[in-house]
């Protein structure tokens, strides 16, 4: 373990730009100037997995079960996010997908390495060596990119939900919870306007993108129900304080994708919901072929890094 | 350490090479316009060309602009413009609208000699 530079102040090269231990000094936005850019100050995992290794924060088993399946959601989201890669319409819209699943993968990042702490794993342990029925994230989130429609109604749906999750939880009694939910709802917030904005547009643009948007919510609603179903562990949770009761937040969520729905002329779809079971570990055929992609290499070269 | 007398000759953009031609670009009835985008770093300075991008409408090229500009903290507001509505100087005419300053020194505060008993100068 290498020790920590508390007083490091380096003035030259890149030396602004702080990706190790977390600096209390350095690194802040006071520094910033017209020509140096900062990464600025805000949680990363690598500050949460510095709190879980020297023991300053443990989670419950609970909250542990908890922040995996937030966490499992955000990441299985990643990966099929990544996938437009260079396949988005237009190379703006490429980078723009890329930043949200960089996003994601930040957020699940941060809750599997706090979910780690009750179990001794890392971050990679859980993302890397678990296997599908390990997985605890809902269906919605597994489902295919289909076309750029059908992305953009997935990422409608998860953006609004997400939203109104995360701003709950930053007034959990847990204070990890609490301080993950608080960076990333800034973050959710933007993926909701980027993906209300394409859902006027693909509604108002040509009869080909409005077909294609309204075949795109009937694809992805029967899988929202599942979202705001309510469980043993998140009441359990609640009571303490810790959660947020999903079903308490279905209202908000239909009142605002209403809103956005009715400005863009569609209507919600009237679709049979799925039968879910993802926070039970049961999966659609679709999270095996995900999870092979994902973990091939850290299985072929376990350990391995560049 | 490569050997620099291996390297392949690369081409200076002297005359001599073989030309290519730029392709035309294809400008479907469909193609999203072009915008150039201006970020402010921070307050109290000016917005700062940053370079351009593709939208289809101001909204989603502030959003763009947004995902492409400042994903390194570069900025705290930005303008887009559409790049047909910006009118630029002609690169030719450098003589007659720049040079014409040159020597005028007359337009500036040091060639004047401070008169007498004017204080704080």
């Amino acid at each position: 373990m290498s020790s920590p530079e508390t007083t490091a102040e380096t003035a030259h090269g890149h030396g602004d730009i702080s990706t190790g231990m977390a600096a209390p000094s350095g690194s802040g936005d006071s520094n910033a100037s017209a020509t140096r850019i900062t990464p600025g100050n805000a949680l990363r995992p690598e500050d949460i997995a510095l709190e879980v290794r020297t023991g300053l924060v443990k989670p419950t088993e609970d909250a542990a079960e908890y922040a995996l399946r937030l966490g499992d959601d955000a990441l299985i989201l990643a990966q099929r996010l990544g996938h437009w890669i260079s396949r988005a319409p237009e190379l703006e819209e490429d980078v723009a997908l890329g930043n949200i699943a960089l996003d994601q993968l930040g957020h699940a990042r941060s809750f599997l390495t706090y979910a780690g702490g009750a179990w001794e794993k890392s971050e990679d342990d859980l993302a890397y060596f678990r296997r599908e029925h390990e997985f605890r994230s809902a269906h919605l989130f597994e489902q295919p990119n289909g076309d750029f429609a059908v992305t953009i109604a997935r990422q409608f749906v998860v953006s609004y939900y997400q939203f109104e999750l995360y701003r709950r939880l930053t007034e959990s009694t847990d204070g990890t919870l609490a301080a993950i939910a608080a960076k990333a709802v800034k973050e959710v917030d933007y993926h909701r306007d980027h993906s209300a904005q394409w859902i006027l547009r693909l509604a108002g643009g040509t009869d080909e993108s409005r077909k294609r948007i309204i075949h795109a919510l009937k694809l992805v609603w029967p899988y929202v129900g599942e979202l705001f179903e309510d469980d043993a562990l998140v009441t359990r949770l609640a009571e303490a304080g810790a959660a947020v009761v999903p079903s308490s937040i279905r209202e908000d969520f239909d009142r605002l994708t209403g809103e956005v729905l009715t400005e863009a002329g569609l209507e919600v779809p009237e679709v049979p919901a799925a039968p879910g079971g993802g926070r039970r570990g049961q999966h659609s055929e679709h999270l095996g072929y995900i999870l092979a992609e994902m973990q091939v290499l850290a299985r072929e070269h376990p350990g391995a890094s560049w | 350490m490569s050997d620099a007398s291996n390297a392949p000759e690369v081409s200076t953009g002297s005359t001599t090479g073989p030309v290519v031609e730029p392709v035309e670009t294809k400008t479907t009835g469909n193609a999203w316009g072009l915008w150039e985008v201006f970020v402010r770093s921070s307050r109290g300075l000016s917005h700062v060309h940053a370079g351009s991008l593709h939208a289809p409408d101001a909204a989603m090229a502030l959003r763009n602009a947004r995902d492409l500009y400042t994903r390194r903290n570069e900025g705290v507001s930005i303008w887009v413009v559409p790049a047909d509505a910006i009118a630029s100087s002609d690169p030719d005419s450098k003589g007659s609208f720049f040079e014409s300053p040159q020597g005028k020194d007359y337009r500036h505060a040091t060639y004047y000699t401070k008169s007498e008993g004017v204080k704080h100068l």
